[in-house]
């Protein structure tokens, strides 16, 4: 055999979610302190594949990617052909938390980007004991609509490439071509409506601005890491919820964009590396 | 810039292949110059200057001359990257038929992005 084979295993769990039966995709590796990544709207776990594949973090730490119900491999529900998917706080919350304890992580560091660095902030309110730390990608309270979502699952509307035109832009002109288009593709895989439905948690539902201050970073620490480049959850948004977080640790990285694990890895684990190593020696 | 655009673009495969299905003509304005630029499957038939009268476009990408000047650079600065940024800080405006705007998004921010290239 001549392949290089990545010590990734890809594998299916069954669970049940809010009461109902779902076949989530995971992929997972590594050993010690569980890591749970949580990708961006539209996208999937893809997106950790360099995490997934450092060799410093998985000595220490067991990481876990799942593809998000009706993302990447992971199925919807059966009658999903009923009704438009929708994300909310509630079914997000839902599914990390059943995903976790299903699959027997142990106080996990949860790290989540976009959607995920938002979910994280309502994680550290509701669930702060569960979880060991919490690590904020393009973290941000709210983010306000810019753009009606609605053009990106339209008939008229090639949503594939609509949903890759906006993921194009998030990402930064600095990082390598290779890993931009790599991240753009897993936006134009996507099913129809599914980016506009996590919006929807992104941009109307999950407005969580008024709560942030009630974080205890105490029980459970915050770290907080955001590209220069994203204008969707810019470093100035990342920095207002940050002020109302005391004890919140704050990272701008720079050149950087929207997606820094997946448009520019090597970068990126320069970052989350003395992130991790920081929350293994100062938590238990 | 503008002028120059047909030269970038339809050389280059990378781009004409977004605007394959696009044939139509679409209004840039750099503060108030205007330009009319029309498309036939992807390539840059035609860029005509302003000032124009009553001419017909699909939609129109309206920006100061100041953000096209930060739009153009070689490596933008954070937040002029991309027209999308551009619309997030509310330095452009998106007029007409924002469903052939959005069903051609990468072509267009590709097409207008590409004048970089001559950046020094």
């Amino acid at each position: 055999m001549n392949a290089r084979i990545e010590h990734i295993t890809g594998r299916y769990a069954h669970m049940e979610i809010d009461g109902k039966p779902h076949r989530v995709y995971f992929e997972e590796t590594g050993q010690g302190i569980p890591l749970l990544c949580l990708h961006t709207a539209g996208s999937d776990a893809r997106q950790f594949r360099a995490v997934l594949n450092d060799p410093v973090i998985t000595q220490h730490y067991r990481v876990v990617a799942f593809d998000m119900p009706w993302h990447g491999k992971s199925s919807p529900p059966a009658g999903w052909e009923k009704q438009d998917y929708q994300l909310t706080t509630a079914s997000y919350t839902a599914q990390i938390m059943t995903v976790a304890h299903e699959l027997g992580l142990d106080r996990p560091v949860v790290i989540g980007c976009s959607i995920g660095g938002r979910i994280v902030l309502d994680l550290a309110l509701k669930h702060p004991r569960e979880l060991r730390a919490l690590v904020g990608l393009q973290s941000a309270a709210y983010v306000e609509r810019y753009y009606e979502s609605a053009w990106l699952n339209h008939a008229e509307v090639h949503g594939g490439q609509a949903c890759g035109a906006v993921a194009y832009g998030l990402t930064s002109p600095l990082s390598p071509d290779a890993h931009r288009w790599e991240t753009v593709w897993h936006y134009m895989q996507g099913g129809p409506g599914v980016f506009t439905g996590d919006l929807h948690f992104y941009q109307v539902e999950g407005d969580i601005r008024e709560r942030i201050n009630a974080i205890d970073t105490s029980v459970c620490p915050l770290y907080m890491l955001t590209g220069e480049y994203d204008y969707s959850a810019s470093p100035k948004d990342t920095e207002a919820a940050a002020t109302r977080i005391k004890g919140a640790k704050v990272t701008i990285m720079k050149g950087l964009g929207h997606f820094p694990m997946s448009e520019n890895p090597d970068e990126f684990l320069k970052h989350l590396r003395p992130v991790l190593d920081e929350i293994r020696s100062t938590t238990k | 810039m503008i002028e120059r655009i047909p030269a970038l673009v339809n050389t280059d495969p990378a781009i004409t292949r977004w605007g394959r299905h696009l044939n139509d003509s679409f209004m840039v304005e750099v503060g108030t110059q205007q330009y009319l630029l029309t498309v036939r499957a992807g390539q840059i038939a035609s860029v005509v200057k302003g000032p124009l009268v009553q001419r017909a476009w699909r939609f129109a990408i309206r920006a100061r001359a100041e953000c096209w000047e930060q739009f153009w650079q070689k490596v933008p600065a954070p937040g002029w990257h991309d027209l999308f940024a551009l619309l997030r800080r509310g330095d452009v405006a998106f007029e007409g038929d924002q469903r052939v705007l959005m069903s051609h998004l990468l072509y267009i921010k590709l097409v207008l992005a590409a004048p970089r290239k001559l950046a020094a």
